[in-house]
């Protein structure tokens, strides 16, 4: 059981690391919001699923399930707020009317975008 | 495995730590919004390993539970107050 405990702690850290490699090596917002948007949610979901296991495992009483099941909450929470925040926060930068990147500089849509969504 | 939980909470520090170069040179102001949403959700799986460290479980699942709402309720806030509407410029 402590195998599996270790596997996913590992494996979350493995998700935030690319996370982290992606925010400070990608060369636009967008693409940069890409990466931890993902990472971060699979990461977290990962890593409490693997506490909520280890608690479970060494403390199999009533308050030792409610704290599991409140690490689960924390996690199915941030699976579904956290894609929410980051989408809002994308519709705001593309309404302020950041371009997104492209290789030589010309934008592959009509820009600016017309009002009216 | 408290020595296992040690090491993974000293490897997410780091990562915090790293993490703060998007928020001291963002080019925009929405890198380093997005910076401090990722440090939080960061720091959150921090907390949890915190409370397994000290053996206080039960009162640090409630602080990182309320840490997750309110860092998700300040980026809400923040992707509404930042936006500039076309019509203003």
């Amino acid at each position: 059981m402590e195998l599996i405990v270790k596997i996913l702690l590992i494996l979350s850290l493995f998700f935030f690391t690319t996370a982290t490699i992606g925010f400070l090596r990608f060369p636009d917002f967008y693409s940069r919001m890409h990466a931890t948007g993902k990472g971060d949610t699979l990461g977290i979901l990962l890593a409490l699923l693997g506490l909520a296991i280890y608690h479970l495992e060494h403390n199999f009483s009533w308050p030792g399930i409610v704290i599991a099941i409140k690490l689960i909450f924390i996690a199915v929470f941030w699976f579904l707020g956290g894609p929410t925040a980051t989408h809002a926060l994308l519709r705001s930068a593309f309404d302020t009317g950041i371009m997104p990147w492209t290789k030589d500089g010309r934008p592959v849509i009509e820009w600016p975008p017309k009002r009216g969504r | 495995m408290e020595s296992f939980f040690i090491g993974v909470g000293i490897y997410l520090g780091v990562l915090i730590f790293i993490c703060f170069y998007r928020i001291a040179f963002g080019p925009t102001v929405y890198d380093r919004v997005i910076s401090v949403s990722f440090i939080g959700t960061m720091t959150v799986v921090l907390l949890v390993l915190m409370g397994f460290i000290f053996k206080r479980i039960d009162m640090f699942v409630d602080i990182s539970l309320m840490y997750a709402l309110l860092n998700f309720i300040g980026t809400l806030v923040f992707a509404k107050y930042f936006v500039k509407k076309k019509g203003a410029k």
